[in-house]
């Protein structure tokens, strides 16, 4: 498939078009492979025995049965594996100096901390066998105690680990000016306090994971496919965890279905398969099926989250409270701790609030641990302003629209250095604002709400606004550095040209759906003047790509696109010495363009990047001191955070019969700065969207009294089909990042950020004329139905 | 047991066990590894092929159930030459996927949905695709996508 340019041509190039997909041909035609698809000869499958048991000791492991069963070669316990682990499964996230992290082995050694927690395992010729044997593991469990609620287990009622002197993790606080916030709020005409619960999500990557470990022949090293986010980061872990020296390991991610965050981690398997690999001399793989991964892989989200705002009389917040209690779950995992901090910043949202502060405490439940989600920190942020923003509106007997316009940081600030710390790099909030106003026509859609009340319709109608402004393109390493994450946040790149004028970029980002081959490619295509087509794209193999640091925070191409840019541009001034040496010319007086580089005012004396790239392989006649070959390599680390911004409207039905709640109308409108291809950007927001959409109105990871999970499948844990979702209606505004010079913003997450707040800020506007205030994730019809019975009019029906 | 299948043109006999799937007949037995297993109580879609032209979930069906019968993967969509069918390159168009995980179930079953419905709307669209989750799209592009398949011309009925 060729690479057509649709619409939107840019100026000259391709970047800014809607070039379409290079990645599609194999994905279409079934031909890529996922880590499931990697056949592997003599491979021997892994089952995991997991506790059935949120909190129990081990009294006991008995595989003997096992070790009998058909095709089996090796059973072995948590006990049997000790000697394995040169140290603890990692987090790279210790947030605070005092931070307790309970150590967590691949396989518990005798206590089991939630459903789940791995306690045997077990190696057989087939997939099949290695389940049946695994289900003849004999485990003795003492049952315990399990903390399962949250806010109960922040009170230490019941200790998550045994022996442990509390469940807090941590408490991290943002409190630049703790006076200035107490006077706001002894100052405030009005204030409010919210209380919002952020349920548990499952990321629920459409691929479930996959690990196969591969011992090489003569030189003991691994090759390693995992259908991960982060093979460069995954390999330093697991040389470091399991004592494997880590040159010796070369991680492989084939196609990756989906991630979300979910695959941005180090897993037991991962560690399981090398070490059992290593041990067994044999190449040992593992297939997680549906329902184990409900339980194996992180869980997204987990708060409660209490927020307080005081605002004058005209609605002009001058303070912002914060406090949350995050759910660790039961094992820190590599980033769980920060991820609440990623949203420490951003509670006061796109508002230009003088005083705030913000504290977070971290528990541990006997629940799947939780780790970054999809816009992870953010979208909780986002959700407590924007909901509390509407809750300060209906006080104020004011629009929400007029509420948030009165309070946005002015165009005029940016670049804007926020009372927490960050300098918002450019924005035009109200612009995007205005956007999805007309978008959506809202004076018409408040007129037909207001009809619909006074008609006394039981099909009421309510539209929801959510502001967002989120921090991403993680990041400038001191900035990690001054946060305690144990790594930096550049990114790599290099480019070379190939004898026949064909290009290979090597990058450190790892795809797994976004479309990187195909907007690197346009970058490199413009900054070279050659074909999309002719420009290669190696990536998410660290035998290619030593050095990276991997793909989430909508950092690629931010920080990953600029490190192409950058090399692109080192690769054409050095291919333009040479074109000047051969040309007779002074560099300065040639013009790249279209692949050609001529002499400025006589274009007839040109040579081609191509040629140029032929002579400097041949490198028979180069310039004194010019190495052969044009090829050059960047690491860029960002000076900056970038901040992507927006507004989207959500308009829904509600019927006040059934509680049945319908998403009838959605408008999005997102500024990510400049854009390589607005075809991949629509996409990343739809199916951001679609995930916000979900927390909103359907998924919830529940868990019994006893720590039981009950949605382990598709069945019970409701991710949206196409028959529950409407098309969305999409707009931009573009204001360029200062802070790269590609002046992009990243736009992985905006959706999922945008569009949870929005979808209940609707639903409660539908209702707020009955009373109605605050509805719980996820909005069931039996919440919306259960709350119009409890509800109390409003007198005089105000908003 | 013995079972003899057509899948995309080719008849193979092969001695299968008999709680195979379907599914594991195809990826396994047949290497097709197109047709994708995307969870264990056949509710994701990831697994659609068409039998005898109707879309099923190769993980709801044994391979013996099979026996005899013809089906198509989404290795046999395109033509022989590469071509994609038009339902594959309405999806590349309109960017109708993203990680691609979803795309193989999600293709065969627009494919039996046209069959159908070959003039759908959006409603009967959105419907008619219940069964198969996607995770990365929202559906709007997929959406997109079967709408300008269905109004190509170019499927055959
Ligand atoms: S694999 Fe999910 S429906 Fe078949
Ligand atoms: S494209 Fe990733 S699940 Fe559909």
């Amino acid at each position: 498939m060729s690479a057509p340019v649709l619409e939107d041509h840019a100026a000259a190039g391709v970047v800014g078009t809607r070039m379409l997909r290079r990645e599609d041909a194999a994905l279409l035609s079934g031909e890529a492979r996922f880590v499931h698809d990697v056949v592997v000869p003599g491979a021997l499958h892994m089952a995991v025995v997991r506790s059935p048991y949120a909190h129990a000791r081990i009294r006991s492991v008995d595989v003997s049965a096992a070790l009998g069963m058909p095709g089996v070669v090796a059973a072995m316990t948590g006990a049997d594996l000790a000697a394995e682990w040169a140290s603890p499964m990692p987090c790279a996230w210790p947030v605070t100096a005092d931070m307790q992290s309970p150590p967590h082995l691949p396989v518990a050694l005798d206590e089991a901390c939630y459903v789940g927690d791995a306690v045997a395992v077990v190696l057989a010729g087939s997939q099949a066998e290695a389940q049946d044997a695994a289900a003849a593991v004999v485990v003795d469990y003492e049952e315990l105690p399990a903390a399962v609620d949250l806010e109960d287990a922040a009170r230490d009622g019941v200790l998550a680990h045994l022996g442990a002197p509390s469940n807090r993790a941590y408490t991290w606080e943002l409190a630049p000016d703790p006076e200035a916030v107490r006077r706001a709020f002894d100052d405030a005409a009005v204030t409010v306090k919210e209380r919002y619960r952020q349920q548990r999500l499952i990321p629920a990557a459409m691929e479930p994971r996959g690990v196969c470990v591969v011992p090489q022949p003569f030189g003991g090293e691994y090759v390693v496919y995992s259908s991960t986010q982060i093979p460069h980061i995954l390999r330093t872990m697991l040389g470091l965890t399991a004592g494997v020296p880590e040159e010796r390991i070369r991680v492989i991610a084939p196609s990756v279905g989906g991630g979300f965050g979910s695959k941005l981690d180090v897993y037991a398997e991962e560690l399981l398969c090398l070490a059992l690999a290593r041990r067994l001399r044999r190449p040992v793989r593992w297939s997680e099926e549906r329902s184990e991964a409900a339980q194996a892989t992180i869980h997204g989200r987990g708060q409660v989250q209490e927020i307080e705002l005081a605002a004058d009389a005209d609605g002009r917040v001058q303070a912002v409270r914060v406090h949350l209690l995050a759910d660790m779950g039961a094992y820190l995992q590599l980033v769980t701790p920060g991820v609440p901090i990623l949203g420490a910043f951003l509670y006061h949202g796109t508002y230009d609030v003088p005083a705030y502060s913000f504290t977070c405490t971290g528990v541990f439940t006997n629940k799947t641990p939780t780790d970054a989600y999809r816009g992870a920190g953010r979208p909780e942020a986002t959700y407590a302003i924007e909901r509390a923003m509407d809750a300060l509106a209906r006080k104020l007997g004011m629009d929400p629209a007029e509420l948030r316009r009165r309070n946005y940081i002015g165009a005029d600030k940016f670049p804007y250095s926020s009372v927490a710390g960050l300098v918002f790099d450019s924005g035009e909030y109200e612009a995007a604002l205005d956007e999805a106003l007309g978008l959506v026509g809202y004076e018409a859609l408040r007129q037909e709400q207001a009809r619909r009340r006074s008609d006394g319709a039981t099909k009421l109608l309510g539209v929801g606004l959510s502001s967002y402004v989120e921090m991403c393109g993680l990041a400038p390493s001191r900035v990690l550095a001054s946060l305690h994450y144990v790594a930096g946040g550049w990114e790599t790149a290099t480019v070379r040209m190939l004898p026949t004028g064909k290009v290979q970029v090597v990058t450190g980002a790892t795809p797994h759906g976004q479309g990187h081959v195909t907007s690197w490619s346009m970058i490199v295509a413009d900054k070279l003047g050659v074909p999309p087509d002719d420009v290669e794209v190696l990536h998410s193999d660290t035998g290619v790509s030593p050095l990276g640091l991997d793909t989430y925070g909508s950092r690629s191409l931010s920080v990953g696109g600029t490190a192409i840019a950058l090399a692109a541009d080192r690769l054409v001034d050095k291919a333009r010495l040479l074109a000047a040496y051969r040309l007779e010319a002074a560099p300065e007086d040639l013009e790249l363009s279209d692949g050609q580089f001529a002499v400025r005012g006589s274009p007839s004396t040109s040579i081609g990047i191509g040629a140029l790239a032929f002579e400097a392989f041949t490198a028979h006649d180069l310039p004194e001191g010019m190495e052969p070959n044009l090829e050059a390599s960047a690491t860029y680390d960002p000076t900056n955070f970038t901040f992507p911004f927006g507004t989207h409207i959500a308009v829904v039905e509600v019927d006040t019969e059934t509680g049945r709640v319908d998403l009838v109308r959605y408008v999005g409108v997102d500024d990510c700065g400049n854009q390589i291809n607005p075809l991949i950007v629509d996409g990343q927001v739809h199916g951001g969207i679609a995930q916000g959409v979900a927390q909103a109105l359907y998924e919830e990871a529940s868990y019994d009294e006893r720590g039981n999970l009950l949605t382990t499948t598709f069945a019970d844990y409701l991710v949206p089909a196409a028959s529950e979702l409407p098309s969305f209606t999409l707009g931009r505004t573009v204001t360029p990042s200062p802070s790269n010079p590609l002046g992009v913003k990243g736009v992985g997450e905006a959706g999922t950020i945008a569009s949870t707040p929005a979808v209940v800020n609707a639903v409660v506007d539908a209702l707020s004329h009955l009373g109605v205030e605050d509805l719980e994730m996820p909005v069931t019809p039996e919440r919306v139905w259960r709350s119009v019975g409890a509800a109390a009019p409003v007198p005089g029906g105000a908003r | 047991m013995r079972v003899t299948v057509t899948v995309n043109g080719t008849t193979e006999t092969h001695d299968v066990e008999t709680r195979m799937l379907l599914v594991h007949y195809l990826r396994e037995i047949r290497g097709l590894t197109g047709t994708n297993i995307g969870c264990d109580t056949t509710s994701c879609g990831a697994c659609t092929v068409l039998l005898d032209g109707e879309s099923v979930k190769s993980c709801t069906l044994l391979a013996a159930q099979a026996d005899g019968e013809e089906i198509t993967t989404i290795e046999g969509m395109a033509a022989p030459d590469g071509t994609l069918h038009p339902i594959q390159e309405a999806f590349h168009r309109h960017h109708g996927l993203q990680c691609g995980f979803c795309t193989p179930g999600m293709v065969m079953a627009v494919a039996s949905l046209l069959k159908e419905h070959p003039d759908p709307t959006e409603v009967e669209v959105r419907e008619g695709l219940e069964g198969n989750l996607c995770r990365c799209t929202g559906y709007h592009n997929i959406v997109q996508a079967v709408l300008a398949a269905a109004h190509s011309g170019e499927l055959v009925p």
